[in-house]
This record gives structure tokens, sequence and C-alpha cells, in this order.
């Protein structure tokens, strides 16, 4: 009886799971399948699972409908640019934070920490009339410079930092080693998995992000991977399979990132709730 | 004494060290974090002014008592909370269920767990795509899936009765993979001889769930709730993407960041968006507080039963 009763909870727990799975992954399924139908075999009626013939021709399409390569080379530079000055302001500040000494240190963290509460889409309206009166609006400096620096990544990494025994720190002074060689040499190697699932998470949602670019560029040449598909997707139509190829060129970056680099970024998210 | 002016020196230089280590992100930071949520403020009260050059010809509460009387803030208000309210606890009970599922000894659990974190990683704005074809109603894959069972024609995406719960749903397939590893994390943190002594107890797989999992993680299931409300609060994406650039049917998907953005970038009416921004703030705020509230209260209530049972 009672085995009979296991029997039963395994296979409701697998089943559960599974209808999960499936769950999770059907958009990405249709997106996959959608992307390589010939035309005729997008709308049928019941629909077509597998399509008759792969047409690779939809990714042709996808690139020459809209200048995809401009899209393209816009993400790939902000969202180099964001992670970049995101990781180094968020070193030097986080070294200053565990390491140094200055007066109103604690204030001043307080002060930061408590921005963290401020939900981001209440600061979309000032920083578009600052970057309008600098005259940025339009370019790449729009797009990177307010976040080229995080709260939570800059609280993350002190937290990290303190972590290294202070008499590391000591011993260096003692043998002559300035604060940059030894932050450099000894803090950054030794927090290396916080600060690549911090670099992650970041080069995730710079890549995704859409309501700021949106915002900040009105010019079709300076529009992100993004807010092209946003664009495209209502000028398209019912051509879902063009519009799909496109939406699976967007996301592939990311999902091979992810594949890759899986351990970091669940050991990111799970230690520390980062959300990017 | 004779070395204390270099002390002195040496401190002062330190310090301006110290400052030199945070410019960078201080200069980013003050400008783009801090100054805003001062002038996001202030904007909220600007009723006349030129945004290009920062003057200002009036204030006033014109813009608060405005947005009082707006229907479609109203109706903004009303289907965020709808959604906060519906969403936030049926996607962490769903992950919890999904978390505590995958704890038990699973086999394939990496690949399961792999699964529901690949909405985390994608696009929003790709994601709303798929699935608004998905949800097409003449030839959408949700529609002639549920055909087989025999279900007829829903209009998922011109029903505006349809929409909330369809955002519902999409909230839930692009959370559950974050909010199952948090939780997982927390499982894993349970000393396991607590289970052990429950059931030495013969407590049931049910008692031992709700009264070892559930209270143990409690400080997980409040970051949860924290996070997941904020997340809904901010929902934009997916209605302006999968909408065609409209809030949904007989606005029925109007979100207080969707009013912003309309008020902000369709009339340019910064001053009255900048105010309603300031609500949201305000709203968020007052959940926190209110959900930082019922943790201590909980707490406050569990040591005095404690307390009192100690005393029988």
């Amino acid at each position: 009886m009672k085995k009979w009763n296991n029997r039963f909870v395994k296979a409701a727990t697998y089943g559960i799971l599974t209808a999960g799975a499936a769950f999770i992954l059907l958009p990405f399924v249709w997106m996959i399948l959608t992307s390589v139908k010939p035309g005729n075999e997008v709308l049928l009626m019941p629909p077509r699972w597998l399509p008759s013939k792969i047409q690779w021709e939809n990714y042709v399409k996808a690139f020459q409908a809209v200048p995809f390569m401009t899209y393209f080379k816009n993400s790939v530079i902000v969202t180099v640019c964001i992670t970049s000055c995101e990781l180094i302001t968020t070193v030097l500040a986080a070294f200053a934070f565990a390491r140094l000494e200055f007066k109103g240190k604690n204030l001043l963290f307080m002060l930061l920490v408590a921005t963290m509460m401020v939900p981001g889409e209440i600061l979309v309206i000032p920083n578009f009339v600052t970057l309008a009166k600098l005259g940025w609006i339009n370019s790449y400096k729009a797009l990177i410079a307010p976040w080229a620096a995080s709260v939570f990544s800059i609280f993350l990494l002190r937290q990290q930092f303190a972590s290294i025994p202070e008499s590391y720190y000591k011993a260096a002074r003692m043998d002559g080693c300035g604060d940059l060689r030894y932050l450099l040499t000894v803090m950054v190697p030794m927090s290396r998995p916080t600060l690549v699932s911090v670099a992650l998470l970041k080069v995730i949602n710079s890549w995704n992000s859409y309501l700021w670019p949106l915002i900040a560029t009105n010019e079709k040449t300076m529009r992100t991977l993004p807010v092209g598909l946003a664009y495209f997707s209502t000028e398209a139509g019912v051509q879902y399979n063009t519009l799909m190829a496109f939406s699976l060129l967007i996301i592939s970056p990311t999902l091979i990132m992810y594949a890759l680099t899986q351990k970091y970024i669940i050991q990111g998210v799970s230690k520390n709730g980062l959300k990017g | 004494m004779k070395y204390k002016p270099s002390t002195f020196w040496r401190k002062a230089f330190g310090e301006y060290k110290a400052w030199l280590y945070l410019a960078p992100a201080l200069i980013i930071l003050f400008v783009f974090q801090m100054y805003p949520i001062i002038k996001s403020f202030l904007m909220g009260f600007y009723t006349e002014f030129d945004y290009l050059h920062d003057i200002v010809y009036g204030w006033g509460f014109d813009h608060f008592a405005d947005l009082a009387q707006d229907a479609d803030f109203h109706l903004a208000i009303r289907n965020t909370c709808y959604l906060t309210i519906v969403a936030a606890p049926l996607s962490i009970l769903i992950s919890l269920l999904f978390a505590v599922l995958l704890n038990s000894n699973i086999r394939l659990r990496g690949v399961f767990q792999s699964i529901y974190f690949l909405p985390f990683v994608t696009s929003m704005v790709a994601v709303s795509i798929v699935w608004a074809w998905m949800l097409n109603k003449d030839y959408g894959l949700i529609n002639s899936i549920l055909k087989t069972f025999g279900i007829s024609k829903v209009a998922w995406l011109t029903n505006p009765k349809m929409t909330l719960p369809v955002l519902v749903v999409l909230s839930i397939w692009k959370g559950l993979g974050y909010r199952v590893i948090i939780f997982l994390a927390g499982l894993q943190g349970i000393d396991q001889r607590y289970y052990s002594a429950a059931r030495l107890d013969g407590a049931g797989a049910a008692s031992r769930f709700f009264h070892v999992t559930v209270p143990m993680l409690r400080p997980t299931i409040f970051f949860l709730s924290v996070t997941t409300v904020i997340d809904v609060f901010k929902t934009f994406d997916e209605v302006y993407v999968m909408y065609s650039n409209e809030p949904g049917p007989l606005k029925s998907g109007l979100t207080i960041v969707y009013y912003i953005f309309t008020k902000f970038y369709r009339h340019w009416e910064f001053a009255s968006a900048a105010a309603a921004a300031f609500v949201l703030f305000l709203i968020i705020l007052s959940i926190t507080l209110l959900q930082f509230a019922a943790v201590r209260l909980a707490r406050w209530y569990e040591e005095r039963r404690q307390a009192h049972e100690e005393m029988e």
C-alpha cells in the first residue's frame, strides 16, 4: 500500500514538473518552428507543427526587412559599454566602502541603499530632461550613462570585499603595495564569481531593455534590437515567419550565453537574488 | 607630538583618495538616480514650465488634483491592483510548489531548473510577440489546442475581459524560474534535522510542510513577495508590445506605468507624468512597509504563542 502511494507521488511529481516545462518551452518551440515555415503554412488551421520544408530565407528576409546589422551593432555597443562601465564604477566604489576610511561613509552608504527602494520608472522623466539639456538624446551616451553605475552591485560587492580578511590588506600595505594594485591583484581575482554573476546579469538586462532605449532614441539608426523588433512587429502584419525569425535572432545571444555560463547566473540569483 | 602634522596630512590625503575611488560611481548615481528622485517629486508640482531651459513659472497641486479626477488614472490603479492581488500570490504559490517538487530528490532536476529559468534571460519584447501570435484568435496555437479539447475560440487579445488574465499568466510564465531558484536556495538552507525530528514525532508530509518548511522559509517568502509585487507594479513592456502600442482593448490593460508612459511620451505632459510616477512610488513604498509590518506582526505573534506554550 505504502509502495503504491510512493509511486503515485513520484508519478505526480514528474507529471507536474513536465507540464511546467512544457508550458515554459511552448513559446520557444513555436517560435523556432514558425521561423522556418514557408509563408503558406504559417496560417493553416489547424496549425501544422512541423514545416514541410525548412525555409531559411525567412532569416534572410528578417535581415533585409530592417537595418538588422545597425540595430545589432547598437545593442552590442550599448551592452558592452554599460557592463564594463558598471563593473569599473562598482569595483572602485565598493573598495572605498569596504576598505578605505572617510568621513560620512556610513551616511553615504545608507543614502545610496535607500535609493534602491525607488522604482526605476520614476527616474525616466527627469533623466530624459537632463539628457535633452545635455543634447545627448539619440546618442549612445544617452543609452549608456544612466546605467553605468548600480547601487545594488556596489552593495553586493562591498559585502564580498568585506569578507576578504583585512589582514591581507595590512600585509600588502606593509610590503609597499598600493591600494589600486592591491584591489586589482588581490581583491578582484578573489571576487571573480561575484563579479562574473553581476556582469552576466547586467549583459542580459541591457540586451533586453526596452523602455529606456525606446524613449531615449527617436532616430531609426539609434534603435537597439528590442526597439527595432517592436517597431517591426507592428509593420510585419501576418508575416509571422519573418517576425519569429527576427525574434529568435534577438534572443539567441542571451540564450547561448545562458547555456555556457548557467552556473554563474544561477549562483548569482540564488545567492544574492540578483535581478540584473 | 612631532608626528601630528604628518598624520593629519596622511589622513586628509587618505580621505581624498577614498573620494577618488568613489567619484565615478557617485557622479553617475547622483546625476541619474538621486537628483531625478528629488526632481521627479518637484516636477509633480510644476504647473507651468519650460523643460528645456528648466524655468518654472508656476507651482501648485493641480496635477495631483487632476490625477484624483482622471478616470484613466483610476482605471490604471484598479488594473495594477488587480494584477498585483492575483498575479503575485499565484506566482509565489506556484513557484513554491515547483521548488518543493524539485527539492524532493528528483532526477533531471538540473534540466528542469534550466528550462524554467529560460524566460528570465529572454527579451520581454520577443516573448510578448510570440505570445501574441500564439494567442491570436483565428490562427493561434492556443485556440487550436483548446479546440482539440472541444473548447470554442477565445478572443484572448480582443476581449477586454481576457486582458488581465492573460497578463497574469504571462507574469507567472516569465518569473517562474527566478522564484523557483530563490525558493530552492531557501529550501536547501533548512537543516534536515528539523525534518527528522518532525518525522520522529509522527508528522505527515503535509504537516511537515506547514510546520517546518513554511516557517523556515518565511524570510524567502517575504523577499519574494516584496520583489514580486514591485515587479508586477511595473508591468509595461508586455502590454505595449502585445497590444500593438495600445493599452489593450478598451484600455483593459492600462497599468500605472503605462499611464505614466502615455502622459510622458505621447502627450509630453512631463509634470503630470511625474506626479503619477510619484504616486506610484508612494504606493510601492506603502505596500513594502505594510509587508514589513506584517512580517513583524507575524513574528511577534509567534513569539507570544511560544512564550504562552512554554508557560503551560
